[in-house]
């Protein structure tokens, strides 16, 4: 056995049954990327999924005017001076820098719409097939059980990250249009220059981004073990917020480090000198750690049960 | 290699009852599924489906026909038994043998939000051994030979049910195939539609392709089968070419004539079984009926004549396919040998 019989699919004998076709070679990579593509286009091109990322892009316009309105120049945030981290230090430091405000839209978009939203997609990603019936064409296509699977995760991912950047970048821009900008002063006091904080800018995005592609691997999972996508949607966001409720309560301390969504706010981290690359790292872990056990759950459900819909 | 069993209720049948293995599209061994509920829904079918035949997968609704094609296709797991399709086991080989199986199971599934093309190139993007680069003209032929092209633009949500059935079957052609499986292709068709399905799958049939049609109504199906099985509460009564079915009917004789009482003496001679009076008529002019079983209708009338009975009238009524098919699936009726 040649090692291109290893991927199912692409043995010789099915080319010539396309019969007077002209057959080129199609690498196997081709035709998973065709089925991948296709994938997003089917996310991206769905006006529901369309209007939801402009309802996420929504968010850091509306909050950044709303500080602008409520905070003039030169006065302190509105958090009065707040906590001594995390969201009200952050609220602090806008006045004086606009890059803040897409700290400020994460950090806030973080605790509900961005989970939210990738919860929608993830919910939907095979329980939205099941409930249209697709579901039992595409595997007697035949797509592939794992395939399938792969697919919809990567596409998954995608949209996440998508949605994540759309908050970075809108706030960005609203916060450089409504906000002085220049050398950035950090959560630590320390003063590092524009290109320094747009790099953490990038490094916390693509942090949120893991937290979220985590999110999407539990949506995953729930969504293989229903056909009403809707109620996979709701189950991923009650989760979400049983997960950040139970965090807040000091009880349950010792339980925190493993919730799915304890690590989150931990971005602040990059806000610092040095950077928190511990806490870093343990977000990372448990975010890798979490949307594999729930690929694995997906997988091993979405292999051995009955399509039925 | 499995060796399928024989045709559940086809007793030394002639040669085309059962095939060698190799030449089954379709063959299954006491294919079992029972529910988690613990409800039996196929009960042992041994399914045997010559290649190149048009095979009717008749029972009434909840039989499970259904669930057995889903079997058959890798959707569902057997709880015991086995299926081939094409000579591949299934469910633990379906992505090597599906690719040359089409199938339209329990009605057209699609995005509403999709045009009825992009439906097409949506399923014909998950299959892994088709040329990409053929799609355009794959998806153009299917959607011709179904009479979709003229729709295919527009929105799957906006299309009839006839034209839903049509594209469903139209993704079953988007490449060639040796196995289509139609699981109630006409279910809620106007006789129009169901004219256009039965047409389409004549074609089909005749470029050579095994077609395993599945349906509640035998008459759908009856003109262009050459094969069927016939199922009853997850079992397969009867299993095989269409004539031996219409063979299974009882052919009944009925005699016109003055003299019932001696009529009915020679039907007893010659041991007709379940003799019955007919409905009255005029007077002097009564009918009695009975199985005409092996016996020959011309030593019947010949015996009739012999023993002095006036025979005024003799007719041989075979059951039509329809009475078969209800008396194998309804009530108070077994077949089971």
């Amino acid at each position: 056995m040649s090692s291109t019989d290893l991927l199912p699919g692409t043995d010789p004998p099915v080319t010539p049954r396309l019969g007077g076709l002209p057959v080129p070679p199609i690498r196997p990579g081709q035709r998973n990327l065709r089925f991948f593509r296709n994938e997003l286009r089917l996310t991206f091109f769905r006006r529901r999924n369309q209007l939801l990322l402009g309802v996420v892009a929504l968010f850091p316009l509306l909050i950044g005017i709303g500080l602008k309105v409520a905070a003039p120049q030169g006065g302190s945030g509105p958090g009065g001076g707040g906590g001594p981290s995390g969201a009200g230090q952050l609220f602090n430091q806008l006045a004086g820098n606009g890059v803040f405000l897409t700290f400020i839209a994460l950090a806030l978009l973080l605790v509900l719409v961005l989970p939210l939203a990738v919860a929608v997609i993830s919910g939907d990603s095979v329980a939205g097939e099941a409930g249209y019936g697709t579901l039992r064409y595409l595997l007697a296509v035949p797509a592939g059980r794992t395939r399938l699977l792969v697919v919809k995760y990567l596409a998954i991912v995608v949209f996440a990250v998508a949605a994540t950047f759309i908050v970075t970048v809108v706030a960005l821009i609203t916060g450089i249009a409504l906000f002085p900008h220049g050398p950035v002063t950090l959560l630590s006091g320390n003063t590092v220059s524009l290109a320094d904080g747009l790099w953490r800018v990038l490094l916390v995005t693509l942090y949120t981004c893991a937290a979220m592609a985590a999110v999407g691997a539990i949506g995953l999972a729930i969504s293989t073990f229903t056909e009403h996508a809707i109620g996979a949607i709701a189950a991923i966001t009650i989760l979400v917020v049983g997960s950040e409720v139970v965090d807040q309560v000091p009880q349950f301390a010792a339980a925190g480090p493993y919730l799915p969504t304890h690590w989150w706010a931990y971005f602040d981290s990059f806000l610092r000198m040095p950077m928190d690359t511990t806490s870093i790292w343990h977000g990372l872990l448990s975010f890798g750690v979490y949307a594999a056990v729930f690929f694995l759950i997906a997988w091993a459900r979405f292999t051995s049960a009955d399509v039925t819909s | 290699m499995t060796t399928p069993a024989a045709p559940a209720a086809s007793p030394a049948s002639p040669a085309p009852a059962t095939p060698a293995a190799a030449d089954l599209a379709i063959a299954s061994t006491a294919l079992t599924k029972r529910f988690r509920g613990g409800q039996l829904a196929v009960d042992h079918v041994d399914l045997a489906v010559p290649q190149g035949s048009v095979y009717g997968f008749l029972g009434p609704n909840g039989s499970g026909k259904t669930t057995t094609i889903r079997m058959l296709l890798g959707l569902a797991y057997p709880t015991s038994g086995s299926a081939e399709l094409l000579g591949v086991p299934m469910p633990d080989h379906a992505t090597e043998v599906l690719d040359k199986v089409g199938s339209l199971v329990e009605g057209p599934a699609f995005y509403p939000y999709l045009s009825g093309w992009d439906n097409l190139a949506r399923y014909d993007a998950a299959d892994r051994s088709v040329n990409p680069r053929t799609a355009k003209q794959r998806i153009g032929t299917a959607m011709e030979r179904v009479g979709l092209t003229a729709a295919a633009k527009k929105k799957y949500r906006n299309y009839s049910l006839g034209m839903k059935q049509r594209l469903a079957i139209a993704s079953g052609l988007l490449r060639p195939r040796d196995l289509i499986i139609l699981d109630e292709p006409t279910n809620g068709l106007d006789p129009q539609g169901t004219r256009e399905v039965r047409a389409l799958v004549r074609q089909i049939a005749a470029d050579g392709i095994t077609v395993f049609v599945s349906s509640h109504l035998l008459a759908e199906v009856e003109q262009v089968c050459t094969h069927v099985g016939v199922m009853r509460t997850g079992r397969l009564v009867f299993q095989g070419p269409l004539p031996e079915l219409r063979r299974t009917g009882a052919a009944r004789i009925t005699v016109h004539t003055a003299d019932a009482e001696m009529a009915a003496k020679v039907f007893a001679k010659l041991g007709l079984a379940d003799p019955a009076a007919g409905a009255p008529g005029v007077p002097g002019d009564d009918t009695i009926t009975a199985e005409l079983g092996d016996a020959a209708p011309e030593v019947v009338c010949a015996e009739l004549v012999h023993a002095g009975v006036g025979v005024r009238g003799l007719a041989i009524e075979s059951p039509s396919l329809e009475d078969l098919f209800v008396g194998l699936t309804g009530e108070g009726f077994d077949v089971e040998h």
